[in-house]
């Protein structure tokens, strides 16, 4: 070049063009080693990053599976609920969606706040549940105003429901969000932060049949969480199909029986052992907790006196008071410590050594046999037998015909009520058995104690002669398909068979407890079909004077009152075991029930009413000294009776 | 007047590769805009900005850029102004003051500084004639001409522009030549004027230079632009998503999609494959900007080149090592690929300035 060569072609300015290219080009390789490091040494890694972006998951609950009775009814079923969430991604500000929700929702500003708080655990993109079950006023309402309501969701879930409402709700149990520990817990794997799963009751036991398998939707999504497009669905497996041995006609009847007072009752099938109705009183209601239960409902329930949350039949452990006879007479009669014609001259008290235990009629029932001490439940006969039977063979009886240990029922926290022994006593309280124990223990009080359950069981051995049947309530579980998946069979748990004879003397007087007059359930009789049973009351705490044990005394101190029985008489369909508690004698509170229950069975409407005979109105039974306050305390001690007075919670 | 020469000389190759680049941006922000509903959409209003931008660039052209060399210190005494005038009655939007309002346009002195001070340094190391190597004495002009609209920038607060500006006129002073003492000097003050700025710099700025270094700290609030930037660049893998077919944009996950980040766009949907073209493209126009430097007629039009050059170059790097997670977020536009009037106007009076000096390169 010509002119300006002169400056350009300096030497000076050339190097200095070559190096300004060189370090041009080297900061585009070091961008190009960067873009080779992203995009082919980790595009995988960002191709699964991106990929987790725009693909969720949601999960689609599975419907849980229906439970029907017997017959095949619907006891509990799902339906569907709009609930209210949020993606909170597309909230701006809380505070004010939170007063406008609480506005349309009509519920307290803090409760919303509490349910936000809480869903902030849930991933971002995860709709956070605010409200169940909402209204259809309150579904429109939301819905007209959605403009002002961004981010907010209705969504359609299947919610447990329970057309009988209360009606066997301690049999079904109840659902609940699963906790921070159950999730962390084998036991719940794949479960997922807000899922429902059954708390108590055949919800919980039957957990892994009823749950069926969530389904899954992949979607995409935009970064507003907007699902675009389906990519893949699978569907959810709904749970299986329970049916109980429970039949609905006869469990309202049961829980109908007791009327306004508390208690339990349980039903079996006397061949089978199958569990036709278990009611236990007061109840709750179920759709409490399958939307979610609020706080306040929650205290009251756990704080009402009648504990309408433990399941009685299984949980209650109530001392057996004179229903514990049976027992009594079976064990002499084997033992040949007595026959029927074994008598006792009654005078409405018993001696040992220095002390005076009473029978609760006042001045004694003369000459008794074995069919009248059953029969109008004479203290003083079985005080005497009991003494000379001994606590061994006794307690022995009753571990045969099934009282004692848990009875492998499938609800949790089952309770193995208590048949005292030498040995456990020595282990329990470190001192030798006393023979006043004897004595009370052959009347069922003391350290007896009994589950409503047991004693529907016992009473199912006597007549079967000895063979334990296994209490059972499910019959059989079906995929929805009606594929059979497990079908429960009748099951002797053991076996140690009864002399004929002595079962027919036994089951004779238990016949006349109800249908001979003087007998203490004579009252209580129905005509059209003749049932053996004996009555019972439980003595809760020891009361100074007879009339404190009646209506004067403060709730919580009355007697319980028993009946177990089986109907009818010459072949028996059924058993049952009722315990009205602090309802007073079993005469008169717990027969009615047990009649009313069995007039159910067979089908007779509504029993004519027996005219009350005096003697039997209110059978007092129990201990009693006359003198030597100390050494009746030793003999009866109050550690059980408190147990049946609070009967805990486990 | 107007001399046949200029037409013979006209560099078309320069014109056809900006037009090039500015095609495939105008391609890109149609896909990742493609979603939006709302008014005219992107791609053509970037197409508007191109046809303005080119008339601007030809009109640059046609006036013989030695008058600059006598405007230029008329039109940096006016900048200046402006840009005080922006700090007092300048127009506020989101968070900065940048503007201001002509009623039709919003001007932004800042961005005209770039040029202005291209002009300005190009005369001042042309009459400073031919220097060994500059000291620092010699260094004293261009430092304050240099200082006074980068603190007014900074101030605005702009870093992205003022750390632009002071690149474009250290990268001339570097070419001017200086002095080895003095270059290891001035690294010394500039590391402690760094250290030193920190405290100068605003909460919000701050905030994004601890992002850059850690954006997993705050991965849905200020580190959610690097980190979903990375996620659209590296998934595109070697061969890239598809046009149209990149989810990190078309889903939205990408923020300033057509802005800053428009490059991440074209890397998730055309891979390492396409992103290695376009730079290649870029370096080119470098490469062919120091070509037209080293050819021009005179010094004044080489250091103007050169400038022009390294505004272009800056700003691709700035923008690049921002979206692939290099440097933090500063807000650079990336040169006729990301989406603004403003930008496009810029590089094209740029491209014009280097049309002007290539065409005239054998005119005395």
């Amino acid at each position: 070049m010509n002119v300006k060569s002169g400056w350009l072609d300096s030497t000076g300015l050339r190097k200095r063009f070559i190096l300004l290219s060189l370090a041009a080009a080297l900061v585009f390789a070091l961008l190009l080693l960067r873009l080779w490091y992203l995009q082919v040494i980790s595009a995988e890694r960002y191709l699964a990053l991106s990929e987790k972006n725009r693909i969720r998951h949601v999960a689609i609950a599975a419907p849980r599976g229906p439970v029907y009775d017997r017959n095949g009814e619907l006891l509990v079923d799902n339906r569907p609920s709009f609930g209210i969430s949020v993606l909170r991604q597309e909230v701006d500000d809380a505070a004010d969606l939170l007063d406008r929700l609480a506005d349309y929702l009509q519920v307290p500003r803090e409760d919303l706040q509490k349910r936000w708080d809480a869903g902030l655990r849930f991933p971002a993109f995860r709709p956070m549940p605010l409200a169940e079950d909402i209204s259809r006023d309150v579904l429109e309402l939301v819905q007209e105003n959605s403009v002002n309501l961004p981010g907010v969701l209705i969504e359609v879930r299947p919610l447990r429901s329970y057309p009988y409402a209360e009606s066997a709700a301690h049999l079904f149990g109840y659902l609940g969000e699963i906790t921070e520990a159950e999730l962390q817990s084998k036991e719940f794997e794949g479960y997922r932060p807000g899922d429902f799963v059954g708390k108590s009751g055949l919800e919980k036991s039957l957990e892994p049949k009823l749950r069926g398998i969530a389904g899954q939707r992949r979607v995409e999504v935009d970064v507003r969480g907007k699902e675009l497009r389906l990519l893949k669905i699978q569907d959810s497996v709904p749970g299986n199909k329970v049916y109980l041995t429970i039949d609905r006609k006869l469990q309202q009847a049961t829980e109908a029986a007791f009327g306004e007072t508390s208690g339990s009752a349980v039903v079996m099938d006397a061949r089978t052992g199958a569990v036709l109705a278990m009611a236990s009183l007061p109840s709750f209601n179920p759709a409490l907790f399958a939307r979610g239960i609020s706080g306040e409902e929650w205290i009251s329930l756990l704080q009402n006196p009648h504990h309408p949350l433990q399941n009685k039949s299984i949980k209650g452990q109530y001392p057996p008071a004179s229903t514990f006879k049976i027992v009594t007479a079976l064990a002499a009669l084997k033992a040949g410590i007595a026959n029927p014609g074994t008598t006792v001259n009654c005078n409405g008290s018993f001696s040992l050594g220095n002390r005076a235990f009473r029978c609760w009629k006042k001045h004694g029932h003369g000459r008794v046999d074995l069919k009248k001490a059953l029969k109008e439940s004479c203290d003083v006969w079985f005080y005497q037998v009991g003494l000379e039977l001994g606590i061994d063979r006794l307690s022995q009886m009753a571990l045969d015909l099934g009282l004692g240990e848990t009875l492998g029922f499938p609800l949790e926290y089952e309770k193995s009520g208590l048949v005292p022994t030498r040995q456990w006593k020595k282990k329990r309280y470190g001192s030798r058995w006393y023979d006043g124990e004897t004595v009370i223990a052959s009347i069922g009080q003391g350290y007896v104690l009994t589950t409503p359950l047991q004693l529907a069981t016992m009473m199912a051995t006597v007549v079967n002669g000895g063979k334990v049947l296994r209490p059972q309530v499910v019959r059989r579980v079906e995929s929805l398909g009606g594929e059979l998946l497990g079908e429960v069979t009748p099951e002797v748990i053991k076996s140690t068979p009864l002399a004929a004879a002595d079962l027919k003397v036994v089951l004779k007087a238990l016949d006349a407890v109800v249908n001979e007059p003087g007998g203490t359930a004579w009252a209580s009789r129905i005509n059209e079909v003749h049932y053996g049973g004996k009555t019972g009351t439980a003595q809760v705490v020891r009361l100074k004077d007879d009339r404190d044990r009646k209506r004067e005394a403060p709730y919580r101190f009355r007697d319980h009152g028993l009946f177990v029985g089986y109907a009818p008489v010459d072949d028996p369909q059924i058993v049952v075991a009722v315990v009205v508690e602090h309802g007073g004698g079993g005469g008169s509170a717990a027969a009615p029930v047990a009649r009313k229950i069995i007039a159910s069975y067979f089908g007779i409407e509504d029993p004519p009413v027996v005219s009350v005979p005096e003697e039997s109105a209110e059978p007092v039974e129990g201990t009693e000294a006359e003198g030597g306050a100390d050494s009746v305390d030793s003999a009866a001690p109050a550690v059980p009776a408190a147990q049946s007075l609070t009967p805990a919670e486990e | 007047m107007f001399d046949r020469r200029l037409l013979l000389h006209f560099d078309w190759v320069l014109l056809g590769t900006i037009c090039l680049v500015a095609a495939l941006g105008i391609l890109n922000l149609y896909s990742s805009t493609s979603t939006w509903e709302m008014g005219t959409p992107v791609y053509v209003k970037q197409s508007y900005w191109l046809c303005i931008g080119l008339v601007i660039a030809l009109a640059v052209c046609t006036i013989d850029y030695r008058h600059l060399e006598y405007l230029g210190f008329i039109f940096y005494a006016v900048n200046l102004g402006l840009l005080l005038f922006v700090l007092l009655f300048g127009k506020t939007s989101m968070g900065a003051t940048r503007w201001i309002d002509l009623g039709f346009f919003h001007l932004q002195p800042s961005e005209i500084m770039k040029l202005v001070i291209i002009i300005t340094l190009a005369r001042y190391f042309d009459e400073r004639g031919q220097v060994h190597g500059h000291t620092l004495g010699d260094l004293k002009i261009p430092f304050l001409l240099l200082g006074a609209p980068a603190l007014l920038i900074m101030k605005q607060p702009d870093l992205g522009t003022a750390m632009l500006v002071l690149f474009i006129g250290a990268t001339m002073a570097l070419f001017a030549g200086i002095r080895r003492g003095t270059l290891v000097l001035l690294s010394i003050a500039g590391g402690l004027a760094a250290f030193g700025g920190w405290f100068l710099l605003r909460d919000y700025q701050k905030e994004r230079i601890r992002t850059f270094l850690d954006p997993e700290r705050d991965p849905l609030g200020s580190g959610y632009h690097i980190i979903q930037s990375k996620i659209a660049v590296g998934s595109g893998g070697f061969f890239g998503k598809g046009f149209m077919k990149g989810t990190q944009s078309q889903l939205s996950f990408l923020p300033e999609r057509h802005t800053d980040f428009a490059f991440s766009v074209f890397a998730e949907e055309w891979g390492f494959v396409g992103s290695l073209l376009l730079l290649l493209i870029y370096l080119f126009i470098v490469f062919w900007g120091i070509y037209i430097a080293r050819r021009a007629a005179d010094r004044f039009g080489m250091f103007l080149a050169l400038g022009v050059v390294a505004m272009i170059f800056w700003h691709i790097v700035v923008n690049l090592g921002m979206v692939i997670g290099l440097l933090p977020v500063v807000g650079v536009p990336l040169p006729l690929f990301s989406y603004g009037g403003t930008s496009m106007v810029t590089t094209m009076i740029g491209t014009g300035l280097l049309l002007n000096v290539s065409m005239r390169r054998f005119m005395f």
